[in-house]
């Protein structure tokens, strides 16, 4: 009898640190399928951001680099740029990409780099114990917004897909979510799409996923399933935002 | 090869094609930003990858991954410019990644000023990031001596598999000297399987590469720094460079300076000289390693009477020199760092004082 479901050959046996309820792994399973399906596990690498998401390098079975808080597109820029024939991917989580990470994101898809990026919007700071993201809700709780996010002091959440889709430069970016079975199919599609555009060498490629932490939102799993749901997908609409011509 | 006229930041933009180096990324700065204009000129021309980054700071890290991958690479900067990249030498040094960063540096601290200075001593041999690193650091003297040591600097970066530094200063930078690249400093790129992702594929390998600094088992954190340490200490045994000036002479006073200034002390000691003075010049041409055991021993001759580290700063290589030294004579210093280069005649004002 054939084999209808088996482990990503890209995603390795090591035990993962993420929370019960955690999306992490959803997603890094998407992006090992898609490096399977794609056949481009043995010239792929990986830059881990600062966050949750650190030791991605220990859960993929690829080459992978490790950055500074935020720079995971710049080394990504540098890797890609000296080797071209290499598939590069940032992993990247809302403090990283969307706070201290802001210059180099924009610029890497400014300049069209061919490298793709997968961007965990979970709209919290995880690893460093809840504190305020620049995409946290307005009335959000959070460790360093014990009130909830007073937008009259700290704006207003920042889409990260509407801001890079505004960019002139040709690109694909996408926003996807991870709470329901038919988005989880969706979100695996648009990332084997945006590998896809990388191996034609067409564009940047960006894949924002609404993603949940149970944990630091202080809910059960099923909650904050529901809650992003309730809660972020009104505000963060799934979609494409620039899909190449 | 024949002698041909270039500005000195020119010459080290065409020292590193001629080393080998295809990839250089880079944000303008004065006064070395006509690296990255010959360079945006000329390495499309050689098949190789000019960026212009968004910032200091992003370049750094455009710098890590490209050196990550395993390929030769190279930035230039200038003071504030290497504030910024501080962050990524540090975090390039700990994943033992092998990179040129260029300093041509000008007054600071702040913004300064635009003119030649020597104030980033401490930064480039004592940190500027953070935690226990060393880059090892390169002073050259003049345009042709730039060209040897960024030539050099990509043997000894692979050789250590740590970021190398060449101090240089707006002088340097902005200076038409004749210079030739020598076609022996030219070395062939190290093996990088072991460590670089430069992809499965491309090393036939089964077993994945990790570039990384996090270390969260103090055990594994302790391992790597003492990895570090054992370089650096490797460094100190073979890599030390300086030269000594007018030293078979029974000297009364011994300088110690470097790069621009010490052409400037030179000049002091042959005016000196007609005077019946003998004064010696110990010229670190490694920043780090410091030749520490030279200065010890030029400062013990018997005719020495005082040591004077004369700098265009306010005094931060003489900390070596005193801790060299040994307390065992005099240790003075003398240094400007506004932009304004110390005169030879100031300098033989300040020696003649000293005696």
């Amino acid at each position: 009898m054939a084999k209808a479901f088996s482990r990503p050959k890209a995603l390795s046996t090591t035990h993962t640190h993420y929370c019960p309820g955690c999306t992490h792994g959803i997603v890094h399973r998407l992006v090992a399928e898609a490096i399977d399906d794609l056949g481009i596990q043995e010239k792929t690498v990986g830059i881990a951001p600062v966050g949750c998401a650190v030791l991605a390098y220990n859960y993929f079975d690829c080459d992978f680099q490790e950055a500074a808080h935020g720079r995971a597109p710049a080394m990504a820029t540098g890797i890609k740029r000296v080797r071209p024939d290499l598939m590069v991917f940032t992993y990247q989580g809302d403090g990283d990409l969307a706070s201290i990470g802001m210059g180099e994101i924009i610029h890497a898809a400014n300049r069209g780099e061919k490298f793709t990026t997968i961007f965990i919007n979970n709209a919290i700071y995880g690893m460093t114990g809840g504190q305020m993201a620049p995409t946290t809700m307005p009335g959000q709780r959070a460790t360093t917004a014990p009130l909830g996010r007073d937008t009259a002091q700290t704006g207003m959440p920042i889409r990260m897909a509407n801001l890079l889709g505004e960019l002139v430069t040709p690109g694909y970016v996408t926003r996807q979510a991870v709470l329901k079975p038919q988005q989880v199919n969706k979100a695996k599609k648009a990332i084997k799409q945006a590998f896809q555009y990388q191996m034609e060498n067409r564009c940047f490629s960006f894949v924002e996923v609404i993603s949940t932490c149970p944990t630091n939102w202080g809910m059960t799993p099923g909650d904050a399933l529901k809650w992003a749901e309730d809660t972020l997908l009104p505000y963060y609409e799934l979609g494409d935002y620039k899909v190449p011509e | 090869m024949a002698k041909v006229l270039m500005k000195g930041n020119e010459a080290i933009g065409e020292a590193a094609i001629r080393a080998g180096c295809k990839n250089y990324f880079a944000y303008p700065i004065t006064p070395q930003s006509e690296v990255a204009e010959y360079l945006s000129k000329r390495l499309p021309e050689e098949g190789g990858v000019f960026l212009q980054g968004e910032s200091e700071v992003a370049v750094g890290y455009m710098i890590f991954g490209a050196a990550g991958a395993g390929e030769r690479v190279m930035t230039t900067s200038s003071s504030p410019g290497i504030s910024l990249m501080s962050e990524a030498l540090s975090y390039i040094a700990a994943a033992q990644c092998p990179a040129v960063f260029v300093n041509i540096m000008r007054g600071g601290p702040g913004l300064g000023g635009i003119l030649p200075s020597q104030g980033d001593y401490f930064q480039a041999t004592k940190g500027g990031g953070h935690g226990d690193y060393h880059l090892l650091v390169l002073a050259p003297d003049g345009v042709q001596e730039a060209v040897e040591m960024t030539m050099q600097a990509f043997t000894l970066a692979e050789k250590y598999r740590n970021p190398v530094m060449i101090m240089g200063d707006g002088l340097i930078g902005q200076m038409m000297e004749p210079v030739e690249f020598p076609d022996g400093l030219k070395t062939e790129p190290t093996n990088k399987d072991d460590w670089a992702t430069n992809g499965m594929a491309h090393r036939k390998s089964k077993k994945r590469n990790l570039v990384k600094s996090l270390f969260l088992d103090p055990t594994a954190l302790n391992d790597n720094n003492l990895a570090l340490k054992a370089k650096y200490a490797q460094m100190k045994k073979e890599e030390v460079q300086y030269e000594l000036v007018n030293a078979d002479t029974d000297y009364q006073v011994l300088i110690t300076s470097y790069g621009t200034m010490s052409r400037v002390c030179r000049t002091a000691i042959d005016m000196l000289k007609e005077d019946g003075i003998q004064v010696a010049m110990l010229r670190p041409k490694t920043l780090f390693p410091f030749p520490e055991k030279a200065v010890f021993d030029a400062s013990g001759k018997d005719s020495c009477q005082a040591v004077i580290s004369i700098e265009m700063s306010m005094g931060q290589m003489v900390e070596d020199v005193e801790r060299c030294v040994k307390g065992r004579r005099p240790v003075e210093f003398y240094g400007e760092c506004g932009g304004d280069i110390p005169s030879p005649e100031k300098i033989i004002e300040i020696i003649k004082a000293l005696l």
